[in-house]
């Protein structure tokens, strides 16, 4: 199902059959065009699908933005170990609500994304790892996979190849660190869900210490359009080095929030308003966090920006997993920091020291400021600490918790002053 | 060997092999990288964020823990960034630890401490309530306490990846994540302790140790277990002369490294048992009274001048716990002053047809090292993990560190299975064909060490000493035997002569005049035939035998007395004296004061423990061993040639006891801790 109504600047490619009757099922995929790509891809050789992904310049939605071709290309094809394509489907991110609807209304694309991965690296089984809160997606996704299976899609010598390929759900029990790429590999393995040590990154040595392609679902969603249009019509759509579309999960104070298929670059300002229409009770717009809620804040200021990998990073946050939460002029800095503090202090695996104790220190202080208990040497500490725990934890949990505090003290610092001196100026506490 | 990488550290030019860690490189040349987790020989974690140096081009600090060198490669650890992190890192750290250093057990030896003294902000800045929880006990022997956890993971993985047991794990998330049993509340393990001694601050405290004293109020000395055969180092902690508190190892002296199972950590205990004899005893009326030291000795000599006069007839049982220079001079007052070939100790793996098969070559005696080192081993019989907790060790530790090929022949599933490329499964008995089954691999192999208990004996071993040489590559063997010394023992001559009765020849000689027992409980299992054999005993406490003699003389256990000791792998080590125990004497002197009263006391020339080793080494074939090596707390290999005097072959005779962790004859049943463990797992069977 869908949740809110599309919009007509939307440029639908991954997204092109929400809405469609029984979208999620082999007919109307079949109907559709589907499979399509994944016919075309066992013509080709293995360089030339990788080559042809590399010229889409689709890069990695989950977060870090990685070109997905490349890090195909990793993958030692000729070990003779098996290799492994794993889906991260444990979308956890604030802010992020993309992959849940991709998974619900049209799981055969992501299959057949993960059918081409495989032939790209010589991978025959595949894991599409959910997270635990998501466990009607896996009712949906396991019957996806028999259709796949009955109609010979999945299964061995598929459409009369020498080509064999599986696909298996695996379910979180309810981890933001398993959607770390390592800690997921550590969780489908059957142990605790921590990271481990890279290098070898998972290329190498990931699934079973075998060499394993893992991307996000959105990522591996893009793949049959790029094989079927080709790689250039894909990047065509974006702007350089940020190939096609991307699934914004538009939230927060705007009058139509929701999932939004736009092109790569697209103008922040004019999603919130064109697409979104605008910020309700025509308030003003104070600050967005452009990625999910691991990304440093944007002042309304600073929004005229091109959403893509490159321009939200030069703009000093990052385009992340696409979720942009809009907040109006009366939304409280203090409160906003401390309910990103509660969600990272909460998800700490616990493995290293920084992230760990860092994250419950700011979480109580941050507390403690909001209610009103707060110091002056609060305000400089809780970005101590924030610049402490930066670029010193085992994986990127503890820049995520840190990143975002950091920018709301230097951004809205005045805000954290008064609650020092027990105000806030939006009175909600 | 491949060409050295070079590359500077603080400016400093330094070498290491390729695939060194910098951490390690950096600690070789003098340059300390704090780290908690980190610990040499178990598998990385970078969890503790103590190590992070700059490294030039680098965007970010790096753990030295998992950063292998590289040709060029700048390494700085003195620079303020990195002196911040520490700092952070430590900062972190202590929010939620309490801040109670005064009264924890861990207080003047702690890492964390040390840590903060040297890399710690003066002050702290966290005024927000700390995170408690309440300390548990997992058994005797281990108490957690979360709070203190710094959860390092050092004793999960000694746990899993050292002894194979694979007790310990990791409950909850983030900063609620504490350490737990995998069995849920409690422990089922070997309980050996290494998970407290590796600890680097007060989470895990020791049942036994716990409390009772501050570290700096210890003398520290370095003793060997007195339990099994492997001669393990420890060091036990001595207070005031008249009380051992501790028992580690965490100097890493000694052939163990840091290893010791429950039995050397804690089971040092018997020592001052309520029960232990502390005047000689002597039978009068029919009962057993307390006497004084001179007139028990008077009576025991002029009992054997008496016998020895009208040619009687002896019968002389020695120990397996006593020293190389006791046994020694048993065996010789034996011989020399009363005259018997009657010589023997209770024999626990057939040491002396290994050593006769050999025919002195040398080399072909494995040391513990070899067992850490060789690319293959044999283990023939033993449940190693229970029986031979060293050996095991370095079993385990060899795959894990050298990948070595680990082949186990047993009638049991063993715990070395876990390792094994191969393990064959036989009747007892059966060894020597499921071995010959082998064949194939084991020369395949580019070097072997065999490893075999008391179902090889006799006969049999040279038939695996033949088997061993047929396979055309170099082996080395071990001959697994029971407790502290049995191996000098047999090498001391505490065994028949020419015409000698045997320990199981004199228990069941009716006409046996007297029957002197050193540190031994032959009566625990078997009859004495003779009725009115006068007997002797010297021992700790009143066994079954101490208790159908007629004089029992109060001895001074393996940690009362200074000597030596030879190993299961024929490794000579020396004892240091650490307490004092007042009412006994050591065997030796026991012996001595014998002699005196029976006018041998020239004959057997003088009973310091140093002059005795003198002419042990003189004497003994193989014992010309370096004592520059013992004096400074080494252990020297003894070379593999036949013992002081001609075994008679026994057959039947080498009987292993097989003891667990936790039994270890007499001793082991005087130890309280062993006999809570015990007692605590019945409970829980119940």
């Amino acid at each position: 199902m869908l949740y809110n109504e599309p919009s007509p600047l939307e440029v639908k490619v991954l997204t092109r059959r929400f809405g469609l009757p029984n979208s999620a099922s082999i007919d109307t995929y079949l109907a559709t065009g589907g499979y399509q790509a994944f016919r075309k891809a066992l013509g080709m050789k293995p360089e030339e699908i990788i080559d042809e992904v590399k010229t889409s310049n689709l890069r990695g939605r989950g977060g870090a933005g990685f070109p997905a071709g490349i890090k195909w290309s990793f993958v030692p094809r000729t070990s003779p170990k098996p290799k492994y394509i794993v889906v991260n489907a444990d979308e956890s991110e604030p802010g992020t609500c993309k992959d849940r609807l991709l998974m619900e209304n049209d799981p055969h694309q992501l299959i057949e994304g993960m059918l081409i991965a495989g032939l790209a690296v010589d991978a025959h089984a595949g894991y599409i790892y959910v997270r635990g809160e998501y466990r009607y997606l896996i009712d949906i996704l396991d019957k996806a996979i028999a259709e796949a299976y009955r109609h010979g899609y999945l299964g061995r010598n598929l459409l009369g190849s020498s080509f064999h390929f599986d696909a298996y759900t695996h379910t979180g029990a309810g981890a933001y660190e398993c959607g770390e790429e390592s800690a997921l590999l550590e969780s489908l393995e059957g142990k605790r869900g921590v990271p481990r040590i890279r290098p070898p990154f998972p290329a190498v040595v990931g699934a079973f210490q075998c060499p394993t392609v893992l991307n996000n679902v959105e990522t591996y969603s893009a793949v049959p359009a790029i094989i079927r249009d080709g790689g250039a019509a894909f990047a065509a759509l974006g702007t350089p080095k940020n190939g096609g579309t991307r699934l914004f999960c538009l939230s927060g104070h705007v009058n139509k929030p929701g999932v939004y298929e736009l092109p790569m670059g697209f103008n922040l300002l004019r999603m919130i308003e064109e697409v979104g229409g605008g910020v309700p009770g025509g308030k003003k717009l104070k600050a967005v966090i452009p990625g999910g809620s691991s990304c440093p804040v944007l002042t309304a200021g600073e929004c005229d920006l091109a959403m893509d990998f490159d321009s939200v990073a030069k703009a000093g946050s990052m385009l992340g997993s696409g979720g942009v939460v809009v907040m109006d002029e009366d939304t409280c800095m203090v409160r906003m920091a401390l309910r990103i503090m509660r969600f990272y202090a909460h998800e700490s695996c616990g493995w290293c020291i920084p992230c760990r104790e860092g994250t419950t220190w700011l979480r109580k202080m941050l507390a403690r400021l909001h209610g009103g208990g707060g110091t002056a040497s609060d305000v400089s500490l809780i970005g101590e600490l924030a610049r402490n725990m930066l670029g010193r934890t085992f994986c990127p949990l503890g820049d995520a918790a840190a990143m975002p505090t950091i920018a709301l003290v230097e951004k809205f610092r005045d805000e954290f002053e008064e609650h020092a001196e027990g105000r806030c100026r939006y009175s909600h506490a | 060997m491949p060409d050295l990488v070079k590359f500077t550290i603080d400016g400093k030019p330094v070498e290491a092999a390729p695939g060194t860690l910098v951490i390690e490189a950096a600690r070789r040349n003098g340059i300390e990288i704090p780290a908690f987790c980190y610990y040499e020989g178990l598998s990385l974690q970078a969890a503790c964020r103590m190590c992070l140096v700059e490294v030039e081009k680098a965007p970010k600090l790096m753990t030295a823990c998992t950063l292998p060198v590289s040709e060029g490669m700048v390494v700085r650890t003195d620079t303020p960034k990195v002196a911040e992190a520490r700092k952070a890192m430590l900062e972190f750290l202590l929010t939620n630890h309490p801040l109670d250093c005064p009264v924890c057990d861990k207080g003047g030896e702690c890492e964390l401490q040390d840590m903060t003294f040297r890399y710690g902000l003066g002050e702290s800045r966290f005024v927000e309530t700390k995170h408690h929880v309440d300390e548990k006990q997992w058994s005797p022997v281990v108490f957690y306490d979360a709070p203190r956890c710094i959860l390092c993971f050092r004793c999960v993985r000694i746990c899993d990846e050292g002894l194979g047991v694979r007790a310990l794990g990791v409950v909850n998330r983030g900063v609620l994540s504490e350490i737990a049993p995998n069995r849920g509340d409690h422990l089922e393990c070997d309980e050996c302790g290494a998970c407290i001694d590796i600890c680097p601050v007060g989470a895990l405290t020791s049942g036994v140790y716990r409390y009772k004293t501050r570290p700096w109020e210890m003398e520290h000395v370095g003793a060997i277990c007195a339990h099994c055969s492997n001669g393990c180092k420890t060091t036990l902690g001595v207070r005031g002369e008249h009380e051992i508190v501790r028992g580690n190892n965490r100097d890493r002296s000694g052939i163990n490294g840091e290893f010791l199972c429950i039995k050397g950590r804690y089971a040092f205990d018997f020592y001052n048992h309520p029960e232990r004899l502390q005047t000689p005893l002597m039978r009068i009326n029919g009962k057993l009274e307390p006497v004084a030291w001179s007139r028990a000795l008077a009576a025991v000599a002029d009992k054997f001048q008496e016998v020895k006069a009208r040619n009687g007839r002896f019968g002389v049982i020695g120990s397996n716990h006593t020293t190389n220079e006791e046994s020694y001079y048993l065996q010789k007052f034996a011989r020399k002053v009363l005259g018997t070939e009657n010589i023997d100790h209770h024999r626990t793996g057939d040491v002396a047809a290994l050593l006769g098969a050999l025919e002195g070559r040398s080399g072909a005696l494995a040391t513990v090292a070899d067992i850490y080192e060789k690319k293959a081993i044999l283990i023939i019989g033993s449940h190693l993990a229970l029986e031979q907790p060293l050996l095991a060790f370095q079993v385990r530790a060899n795959v894990r560190h050298h990948q070595a090929h680990v082949y186990v022949v047993t009638e049991k599933p063993v715990r070395e299975d876990q390792v094994a490329a191969a393990s064959v499964r036989c009747e007892r008995g059966g060894e020597l064909e499921a071995v010959e089954g082998l064949r194939e691999r084991l020369q395949g192999e580019p070097e072997l060490v065999i490893l075999f208990d008391d179902s090889i004996q006799g006969a049999a071993v040279r038939k695996l000493v033949e088997f061993g040489q047929s396979l055309g590559i170099p082996v080395q063997y071990v001959c697994l035997l029971d407790y502290s010394n049995s191996r000098g023992a047999a090498d001391m001559g505490l065994a028949p002569g020419e015409g000698g009765l045997t320990l199981e020849g004199m228990l069941a000689a009716e006409d046996l005049d007297v029957l002197w027992v050193v540190g031994a409980n032959p009566l625990k299992s078997a009859g004495l035939a003779a009725r009115n054999a006068f007997v002797v005993v010297q021992d700790l406490f009143l066994t079954e035998t101490a208790r159908a003699a007629d004089v029992v003389l109060p001895a001074a256990s393996p940690y009362e007395k200074s000597g030596t000791v030879t190993n299961v792998c024929g490794q000579v080590q020396r004892l240091e004296k650490a307490l004092t125990v007042v009412g006994v004497k050591t065997d030796l002197e026991i012996a001595g004061f014998l002699a005196r009263e029976m006018g041998a006391a020239a004959e057997m020339g003088p009973w310091s423990p140093e002059r005795v080793f003198d002419e042990i080494r003189r004497t003994v074939p193989g014992y010309a061993v370096s004592t520059a090596v013992l004096a400074a707390g080494g252990a020297a290999q003894s070379l593999p040639l036949d013992s002081a005097a001609p075994l008679v072959p026994h057959p039947g005779g080498v009987r292993s006891e097989h003891n667990g962790l936790f039994a270890s004859g007499t001793l082991g049943r005087y130890s309280r801790i062993l006999n809570a463990v015990l007692e605590r797992r019945l409970e829980r069977r119940g």
